[in-house]
């Protein structure tokens, strides 16, 4: 890949200039060969300019209104193999329709001296040449001068070339050398994060977890999720896998009811909980919640659906009710697209499990013979390992992964 | 025990700490400013404004009692002057100034507290006043206890021996001084006195006036001392005072006062500072370029913090603090302090001198191809410009002229803009000035100068 600048031809009549009035593409497009990238007006008409390229456009030269001189870069674009111009020196030719406008000292005739080189290779040490105002700016954008290509006399940083460099995103990616940055901020833990901080450590401190990852194939219940929502568009709210999966908690701990409940660890009382209240990990403004889903075994999947969607809106506008957020007995987290191969999730104390959902994704699987493209998603899932032991959690991860590659027996009365 | 709680507090209402103050105060701090004496600090009451009064008075007394020598055709009657006068028209200016500077701490709205502050730790500061004595704690400090004039163990302040400070109120004129220490104070008020009709003696330790510069600038100084009739002596120490006359190691120089001005020393004793261990340069306070100390949340500004001592600079880094305080983004990145003794002809310096950056060439124009120094009648001295080779950068102005100092704007803004010799060349300079004489001297560098 390669820069190609096309610069503003020579539109005849004579002049040197001309006003840029209409821009027919912008950074990002797909441009062709001899496609109309701009118009420019001369005294006497307007004048459409091809793109002598093909490629991606990646920067305009000047806005509407901005009078162009002939010659100076008109639009970057990038093209396959080499381009017609060096990869960094741009920076520095971004600012010239701008400078050239203004660009006295160069006019002034002098022969017994050289003129002051525009591009000085500054030697460490030296300050560059930039004014107060220059200097403020690119303080406050986090941008170190030296790196900064001057177009100016000896050198000169202008406030056109410091939003070159702006522009350009080399401060983001960090092409050259550069200055440590030693600042240290201090953000005070206050609020709701702190409320999460002692909860996680609470939660952490006195749970020994056990984690459990599994994979789970997931097309049955993917088609089935694809056939509800198609069947009942418009009319039901749409399902998403959480439902499906809140299901298969109550259906599992219906066979191992001691997962679903709360451990009072000062007493050594485990209180087993008839009703399935499921909390969600919910990511707000403010920082992690997890509003609770209460009797997910009495609603249907489209009432859990619903009551998840409302706890979740409450939850982000900060809307939500006390009772809303207390009393789960077990709690899901998934971190949707985000979900990650595996995760540790931490149980929301006193729980005493937490079923966490990853990334669904097509993988190759093997079946024997050859690998097939299957849609999987792992779950993983932690338990309080102080009264749930390594056996009886695999048991409940396989449960669950057998309900969600069987969805049928989701819905089969036991 | 903490009577006072602030935001920020600041010790010193000199020209450091009373910006520091107001521009606190604009940004909406809590401040409160901390003075013994009346705000303004040395600056204000017994240094820059008071000097230039008095220097003043004597430039105008000089020129009506020499209008007969001129060639003006102007001639009067034998003038006389009433220094008592003189002085209470230099400390009403004074007072109006305070008046001021205290209106536009108020109008800010920071807190005036009198009295002489004392460190107790990095947070709490004890301000006594007479008898009374209260606490006042504040998240930052600013230390900006400025400076006071050197003593000389063998010429202790008092009597005939005087520091500046007396030197500015005498309101009689001595027959005879003797100024020991020929830098830029000395020189200031021993021209005073001189153009008064004292008889003067400069006596410098080193080996010309003003030894901060080199002789290409005070060179047009020295010469107008000697028009004046002031005695200078080089290379010669003070050895001691007795019955009016002072001893040197050069011989005897009869003196009804002796001025002491050899320098200052920050103000850093009597506050505190030593006991909070704060890491100290030399004599100074050391600071980075935030003007923070060595102890977290205390800053110090202007003369404390070491060279140059001069008024502008507090004040450039009392605004700072200020705004550092607020959370703005800011640091100390000045490229040159203009620096102005108002000798005569006044000196004023701007930036690298020649030959200090490796790599500079100076170029010079003379005040004698300028028109309006002959139509002043004064064509000593002339301009400097100090340039980089490679790029023709102006890092350095340096000049010395009648009023020059009036230009010193022009120097600073010229390098802290980045300007090269093309650019001032380029820029129309109004005629018949002084100042035309800057863009001559850039056009000399370039090889074209017009009128030379």
């Amino acid at each position: 890949m390669g820069v190609f600048a096309i610069r503003l031809p020579d539109v005849g009549e004579g002049i040197a200039q001309a006003e840029l009035t209409e821009w027919h593409v912008k950074p990002g497009d797909i441009v062709r060969e001899d496609d109309v990238l701009a118009d420019v007006m001369t005294d006497k008409a307007t004048v459409e300019v091809p793109s002598s390229a093909s490629g991606k456009v990646l920067e305009l030269g000047g806005d509407v209104g901005d009078m162009i001189p002939i010659g100076a870069v008109l639009i970057r674009i990038e093209v396959e193999g080499e381009g017609n111009e060096k990869e960094r020196p741009e920076a520095q030719k971004a600012a010239e329709p701008v400078e050239v406008t203004e660009s006295a000292p160069e006019t002034v005739d002098v022969s017994s001296t050289q003129p002051p080189p525009a591009q000085v290779q500054r030697t460490n040490g030296t300050k560059p040449l930039a004014s107060p105002s220059v200097r403020a700016r690119a303080r406050e954008e986090g941008v170190d001068l030296r790196q900064v290509p001057g177009s100016g006399p000896a050198g000169r940083i202008s406030h056109a070339d410091l939003d070159a460099w702006i522009a350009s995103g080399d401060i983001r990616q960090g092409a050259v050398t550069r200055g440590r940055n030693t600042g240290v901020e201090e953000v005070r833990v206050v609020g709701m994060r702190r409320k999460i901080a002692e909860k996680m450590a609470v939660s952490n401190r006195q749970i020994p977890h056990i984690t459990i990852v599994e994979e789970v194939e997931m097309a049955a219940l993917e088609d089935l999720r694809a056939a509800l929502n198609a069947k009942y568009k418009g009319e039901r709210p749409k399902l998403t896998l959480l439902p499906f999966l809140m299901r298969a908690i109550v259906e599992a701990v219906r066979e191992q009811p001691e997962l679903n409940g709360r451990f009072d660890d000062e007493t050594g009382v485990i209180h087993r909980h008839g009703g399935v209240h499921i909390g969600i990990a919910t990511q707000t403004p403010h920082g992690l919640n997890v509003p609770v889903v209460h009797h997910a075994e009495a609603g249907s999947l489209w009432d859990n659906a619903a009551e998840i969607t409302r706890l979740s809106e409450a939850a982000r506008d900060g809307s939500i009710k006390r009772e809303d957020l207390s009393g789960g007995t077990i709690t899901i987290t998934s971190l949707g697209p985000l979900g990650a191969i595996a995760t540790t999730p931490i149980i929301n104390h006193p729980e005493l499990a937490i079923v966490g959902i990853n990334k669904m994704q097509v993988r190759p699987v093997w079946d024997g013979q050859q690998f097939q493209p299957r849609t999987m998603m792992n779950i993983s899932c932690s338990f309080d390992h102080r009264v749930i032991d390594g056996w009886d959690a695999a048991v409940f991860v396989q449960k669950l992964k057998s309900l969600l590659e069987n969805p049928a027996m989701l819905f089969v009365e036991g | 025990m903490s009577d006072i709680e602030c935001k920020l507090l600041i010790i010193g209402a000199g020209p450091g700490g009373y910006v520091c103050a107001i521009r606190a105060g604009q940004l909406g701090i809590d401040t409160v400013i901390v003075d013994e004496g009346e705000p303004g600090g040395t600056c204000l009451n017994v240094g820059c404004i008071p000097s230039k009064a008095l220097i003043h008075a004597a430039d105008e007394f000089y020129k009506i009692t020499h209008a007969s020598q001129r060639p003006l055709g102007i001639s009067v009657p034998q003038p006389k002057i009433d220094l008592a006068k003189t002085v209470a028209w230099k400390d009403s200016i004074v007072k109006r100034l305070n008046t001021g500077v205290s209106g536009l701490m108020k109008k800010a709205g920071a807190r005036f507290v009198s009295g002489s502050a004392r460190f107790v730790d990095g947070k709490t500061v004890l301000v006594r006043k007479g008898d009374e004595e209260h606490s006042i704690s504040a998240e930052f400090i600013v230390i900006a206890s400025g400076s006071a004039p050197v003593e000389l163990p063998i010429l202790p302040f008092g009597g005939p021996i005087l520091s500046s400070t007396e030197a500015l109120a005498l309101t009689e004129v001595p027959d005879s001084l003797a100024v020991v220490g020929g830098g830029y104070i000395g020189l200031e008020l021993g021209t005073v006195f001189a153009k008064l009709g004292t008889e003067v003696t400069v006596v410098e330790a080193e080996d010309h006036i003003l030894p901060l510069y080199d002789t290409g600038l005070t060179r047009p100084v020295a010469e107008r001392l000697d028009e004046l009739g002031v005695t200078v002596m080089t290379g010669a120490r003070a050895l001691g005072f007795e019955d009016g006359t002072l001893q040197t190691d050069q011989g005897e120089v009869a003196a009804d006062k002796v001025l002491v001005t050899v320098g200052r020393r920050p103000r850093t004793v009597g506050i505190g500072i030593e006991e909070l261990a704060l890491t100290q340069d030399g004599p100074f306070v050391k600071i980075d370029r935030y003007c923070q100390t060595s102890m977290r949340g205390i800053y110090a500004i202007g003369d404390v913090t070491g060279e140059p001592m001069l008024a502008h600079r507090a004040m450039a880094q009392g605004e700072m603090v200020a705004e550092l305080v607020a959370g703005h983004s800011v640091e100390w990145d000045k490229r040159a302090i203009p620096a102005v003794c108002f000798t005569d002809p006044e000196v004023v310096t701007c930036g690298a001198l020649p030959d200090e950056v490796e790599g500079t060439k100076t170029t010079l124009f003379p005040f004698q191809a300028n028109g309006r120094a002959m139509t002043t009648e004064r064509e000593d001295g002339l301009f400097r410009v100090v340039w980089r080779e490679s790029d023709h950068a102006v890092v350095g102005i340096q000049a010395v002229g009648e009023g020059i100092s009036e230009l010193s704007a022009a120097f600073s803004l010229a390098i802290e803009m980045g300007a090269c010799l093309e650019d001032i060349s380029a820029t129309v300079h109004a005629h018949p000035t002084r100042s035309e004489s800057l863009q001559e001297a850039c056009l000399r560098a370039l090889g074209h100068a017009l009128h030379i």
